[in-house]
């Protein structure tokens, strides 16, 4: 194998690394506040690549001859905004007052919250059901490096991920609502007692949480140029994956858990012998050792029981 | 019920009188002929309002209590009454295909919805690959039936025991983790596994497999039943009859699992690990226990499924269907094998029949279960404390 297909193959398994990590960032962000699995995470990705897909549709159907830029952004910012307030509405409304409940019962009422995303985008948008295609509004050339091609779009994509990730991070470590995040996750009761509003933490952390779940959405269907009505599950069931491996409530975990599921299935793609068709079995049951050589996750939270 | 100033409900000597449990099973019983014989939407709309009024109203008057100590005093007699009840409904749809192909359905996942109770309703291992243990015992029941002449009772139990073996694989990163860490190791089996299947080209692939039909001491189940020249009964009621006695064992082993002290100690491990094993059990051994039993019921429910259908591919056994079977056991009450009737009749029949909003019957039925778990968090019929006297009435 020449060092240009290594080279290629970096590059798909960092963009499919970036979109696993800003999933996987939402539910362990989550998990941290609330001690909860929010499963409809994975359709809130596809509600908000959707968002974004309409949204240039009305830019473009309008007649208006818009530059790219100005509709790309338009995407973005109606994506991420809209899932970040519908992020915080399904906080309000279907996991804080199940706050009581058994876990499992939360579990099942975001997964049901999931399928009716799910369903309502099949059904209410314009021939919904079927796969649809994404504008293609990046840049279309690339940089030729010998054998090795990099596109523009690919690069721009890469890069936004980043800064997002970075985003995330400096908000977590050097802002006044980070620090109440760390500190609800840490101990609910003390947080309130030191005057750190709970509900308003939460509803801001599930707004972050789905914010990052659309914009993976946007890149995920500018990378690919298709976006279908269900493909949050697998996502979800990839960022969850990713999330415990690097260890549930560990922002860094995630990320790390969500380049190393993209590994691990760039990895099954192209060294395994039999067909690539496995790829998903072998990262799977790599997760899976995974978990039984580490129980805790990479970047386990706590050490010790509290008995 | 009144109680007593120190809150201890007063209970009367006498037994309570059987009508309230034998009206609960007949209506039971016609709810489902109901549920499966209604053709106009308005029908089931109206049954399905009905069944919500009955729950509501009688969640306010506390007719569940009334029901049940009338059930539990009468034991002995009610249980196979019901069993019989069961029978008739199923005897009395015998010349419906579709809607005995249903209630085949329903109570398979009844079945693994059993062994997802002593998982997790007892012992609190989760498991969300249900569908997938269901699929290896249902290709398991596939390639024996095909390739070997075994005898097809032995193929039900084989599919049982090879769902179990297979289990055990993950038992190691089972043990080793807790919760959501769990979660994630049957999830992940859960999606390898049907991976795995539409890859691989032996098993079928995408396509899936044919299965043959059940057959038991020269009765040929795939035939149809001809009573006269006019009436010709489905060849689905063997098949039903036969999902039904599985189900009776499986339930009442279940049942009788929870009664006994292996019950007792799931329950334990279940509520304090540390706690139980300071008190000498192995929680260890009896997550082992408890996940075979019930990978074990998921196995048999399969291969019973695989000869039902008559037809097996990947798709029938996706993680969609272990979340399925997960809501079937959290709505129903989890821990109480009794609530997965009403449970899996919803999950499983009200979205077939809701066939004219047959675009939103997906949609209205994620919509249902979120009012459900609402309005009732413990599910349809929470989960008892163990009655270890039914018919002494609390003396």
């Amino acid at each position: 194998m020449d060092l240009a297909l290594i080279a290629q193959h970096l590059v798909n398994g960092a963009m499919l690394g970036v979109i696993y990590a800003l999933v996987a960032v939402g539910f362990t962000l989550f998990f941290g506040v609330l001690d909860v699995i929010k499963f409809s995470h994975g359709d809130v990705v596809m509600l908000g690549a959707f968002t974004a897909l309409a949204t240039s549709a009305g830019l473009v159907g309008s007649g208006s001859a818009l530059p790219p830029a100005i509709v790309l952004a338009a995407m973005f910012i109606a994506a991420v905004g809209g899932m970040a307030v519908f992020g915080a509405l399904m906080a309000k409304f279907l996991v804080l007052p199940l706050r009581k409940a058994p876990t499992l019962n939360v579990l099942l009422i975001t997964l049901m919250a999931g399928t009716v995303i799910r369903e309502a985008v099949r059904l209410f948008y314009p021939q919904g059901s079927n796969p649809k295609p994404f504008p293609r509004l990046l840049p279309t050339g690339a940089w030729e490096i010998g054998e090795f091609t990099l596109r523009y779009d690919s690069t721009i994509l890469l890069v936004t991920g980043v800064v997002a990730i970075v985003l995330v991070h400096l908000v977590i470590t050097r802002t006044r609502l980070g620090l109440a995040i760390r500190a609800v996750a840490q101990d609910p009761e003390t947080a309130s007692a030191m005057g750190i509003p709970f509900h308003g933490t939460v509803l801001a952390t599930f707004a972050i949480g789905s914010a990052l779940a659309a914009l993976a959405g946007v890149v995920n269907g500018l990378y690919y140029s298709e976006v279908s009505f269900n493909m949050g599950l697998l996502l979800g069931a990839i960022g969850f994956s990713a999330a415990v491996i690097g260890g549930l409530g560990n922002v860094y975990g995630a990320i790390l858990g969500g380049f190393i599921f993209a590994a691990l299935q760039t990895i099954g793609a192209v060294l395994l012998p039999i067909a690539s068709a496995y790829k998903d079995v072998f990262a799977f049951a790599a997760v899976i050792l995974l978990m039984a050589w580490k129980p805790g996750g990479l970047l386990a939270e706590r050490s010790a029981d509290r008995v | 019920m009144a109680s007593l100033p120190n809150g201890l409900p007063i209970v009367s000597d006498r037994r309570a009188s059987p009508l309230p449990a034998l009206g609960a099973l007949v209506a039971g019983a016609a709810a489902v002929l109901g549920l499966l014989l209604a053709e106009q939407q308005w029908e089931v709309a109206t049954l399905a309002i009905v069944g919500a009024l009955a729950l509501l109203i009688g969640g306010k008057l506390g007719w569940g209590e009334v029901i049940h100590r009338s059930a539990t005093d009468h034991h002995r007699w009610i249980t196979p009454v019901a069993w019989l009840t069961a029978a008739l409904v199923i005897f009395g749809l015998r010349e419906h295909n579709f809607e005995l192909l249903m209630l085949c359905t329903v109570m398979l996942y009844m079945v693994a919805g059993l062994g997802l109770t002593v998982q997790f309703g007892y012992t609190g291992v989760v498991n969300f690959a249900a569908a997938a243990f269901m699929g290896v015992g249902a290709y398991t029941a596939a390639v024996l039936l095909l390739h070997t002449g075994l005898p097809h009772v032995l193929v039900i139990l084989a599919g049982g025991l090879v769902s179990a073996v297979i289990g055990s694989v993950l038992l190691l990163p089972l043990l080793r983790t807790r919760g959501h860490y769990a979660a994630l190791i049957t999830i992940a089996f859960g999606i390898l596994f049907r991976t795995f299947l539409e890859v691989n080209d032996t098993l079928g692939g995408p396509q899936g497999l044919k299965v043959p039909g059940m057959e038991w001491f020269g009765l040929v189940f795939n035939d149809a039943i001809e009573i006269d020249d006019e009436t010709e009964w489905s060849f689905y009621l063997r098949y039903a009859g036969l999902c039904l006695v599985l189900l009776f064992f499986a339930y009442h082993f279940v049942r009788r699992l929870e009664r006994s002290w292996l019950g007792l100690s799931l329950d334990a491990v279940r509520l304090d690990e540390t706690a139980a094993s300071a008190f000498g059990l192995n929680g260890a051994a009896w997550k082992i226990v408890a996940f075979s039993i019930g990978n074990f019921l998921a196995g048999m429910a399969g291969a019973v499924y695989a000869m039902v259908t008559a037809f097996i591919a990947p798709a029938s056994f996706t993680f969609g269907d272990s979340l399925i079977l997960v809501s079937i056991v959290i709505l129903g009450g989890l821990g109480n094998p009794l609530g997965l009737l009403p449970a899996a009749l919803i999950v499983v029949v009200l979205p077939e029949k809701l066939q004219v909003i047959q675009e939103y019957r997906f949609l209205l039925f994620a919509a249902l279960v979120i009012a459900i778990l609402l309005v009732r968090p413990g599910g349809l019929i929470p989960r008892r404390a163990r009655d270890y006297f039914p018919g002494a009435g609390g003396r």
